[in-house]
């Protein structure tokens, strides 16, 4: 998956950012505040800075945390893609911070930042995760075996793993969740996240809990609710396929139904 | 600064979501909205049923099967001899002599009806927040549905040419 690059006419510090140079612009980022113990609504608010258009959103906010505003709350743990803490809305996507650069999403415009749908917004942009993590406990994420433990490790073939290999990207970030519009009118639905490390399992050889996993997301609340948006699979800042993987265990199903 | 634990309000992550903020007696967790029915320790699990599954399956099949039905429907009533203009009640009663219209128009009635009465409890189970109105909104459905799939099925059946 790659962010979109402008296509509008280009400023000049934009051209040196394709070309490595280092220009620094001004850059404003459109922050959606919201504190409850000060005021019962959420409001925008716009910050300037004077940034290189080659750095990360997170870094933006970094920016304005430590130097404008020390009360700006977002969750960040390692900046490099990996933890999943940093994803929000940047300008009407959720994406993690940490992997859009400023130059990806039109600097030009403000940048509006907000926190992810879906979920309850406790401060700024720090949602609750708790019904997000509660799902994916829902689909037991952990391998399920009978019979005796092998004195080895438990081997599998190439293609075997090849099977589930994009769904072991997943990061937890809840990018996938909280794009997802049946998600956001009824909370109780898995979430494409919770599905996707549910799939992660049942196409593993290795695994003996898959009955038990469909079972779960045979439910009212399971896969049946998807509607197939892709707003998932647009949405994944791993490039997993969503969507499809929802799909597969559909069909797995149906086919073990039939 | 004392550092007694005794001063430290603790917040495990394992604790019950309330469903109003963390929960942690804070008054400005009135403000904190929280979505439509979220997933809880408490939710319940498993209808260990396959009518969601079926429900989706008939969507997909009842699909086809109308495209073919209701296009053909229209290509005769709009545009074949003449189009609209020649329908009337000897048309509609030269139809509905044949057995093959007949069984048509019910398979086209009882499917169309079905279809769009599923794809409107999706939504209704997707929009309604409270499991009141779901239920009202969803009877008053199921209520319409029935009576308009055994009217047309009576009209069908007990259709008299020489009324």
């Amino acid at each position: 998956m790659s962010a979109p690059t402008i296509d509008a006419p280009h400023s000049a510090a934009l051209d040196a950012a394709e070309s490595g140079a280092v220009q620094l612009i001004t850059v404003t980022l459109r922050i959606r505040r919201f504190n409850p113990e000060e005021h019962p609504d959420p409001v925008w608010v716009d910050y300037q800075l004077l940034m290189d258009p080659k750095e990360r959103v997170l870094d933006a906010l970094n920016k304005v945390k430590w130097e404008q505003d020390g009360t700006l709350t977002y969750r960040r743990s390692c900046a490099h893609g990996i933890c999943g803490s940093d994803a929000m809305r940047i300008n009407g996507r959720n994406r993690l911070a940490c992997k859009t650069l400023i130059k990806d999403v039109n600097p030009e415009q403000p940048i509006t930042i907000e926190a992810i749908k879906g979920l309850a917004v406790l401060k700024d942009l720090v949602v609750d995760m708790d019904p997000f993590f509660q799902a994916y406990k829902d689909v037991m994420p952990f391998l399920i075996t009978n019979g005796n433990e092998p004195t080895r490790e438990r081997l599998q073939s190439a293609e075997d793993r090849e099977r589930f290999d994009d769904t072991t990207k997943c990061i937890l970030c809840a990018a996938c969740t909280s794009s997802c519009p049946v998600f956001w009118n009824d909370g109780q639905y898995f979430g494409p996240a919770a599905i996707v490390n549910a799939h992660r399992f049942i196409f593993d050889s290795r695994d003996e809990g898959a009955e038990q996993r469909l079972e779960i997301l045979n439910d009212r609340e399971g896969v049946w609710r998807c509607r197939t948006t892709f707003n998932c699979s647009e949405a994944c800042p791993r490039g997993i396929e969503v969507t499809k993987a929802i799909q597969e265990v559909k069909r797995a199903l149906v086919t073990r139904r039939f | 600064m004392s550092t007694d634990i005794n001063d430290v309000e603790l917040v495990s992550s394992s604790q019950a979501h309330t469903g109003r903020g963390l929960g942690t007696g804070n008054p400005a967790d009135q403000f904190v909205i929280q979505p439509p029915r979220t997933r809880t320790t408490k939710t319940p699990r498993r209808t260990r049923t396959n009518f969601e599954m079926l429900a989706w399956l008939f969507m997909r099949l009842s699909g086809v099967v109308l495209v073919v039905l209701i296009l053909g429907h229209l290509i005769i009533m709009l545009t074949l001899d003449g189009g609209v203009s020649r329908i009337n009640f000897a048309f509609v009663a030269g139809r509905w002599a044949s057995p093959f219209w007949q069984g048509w128009d019910l398979l086209m009635l009882w499917l169309a009806m079905l279809h769009g009465a599923n794809g409107m409890r999706t939504v209704i189970n997707d929009y309604a927040e409270k499991d009141s109105t779901r239920l009202w909104l969803k009877t008053l459905m199921g209520v319409a549905t029935v009576f308009t799939v055994l009217l047309g099925t009576l009209v069908i059946f007990t259709f008299d040419p020489n009324i």
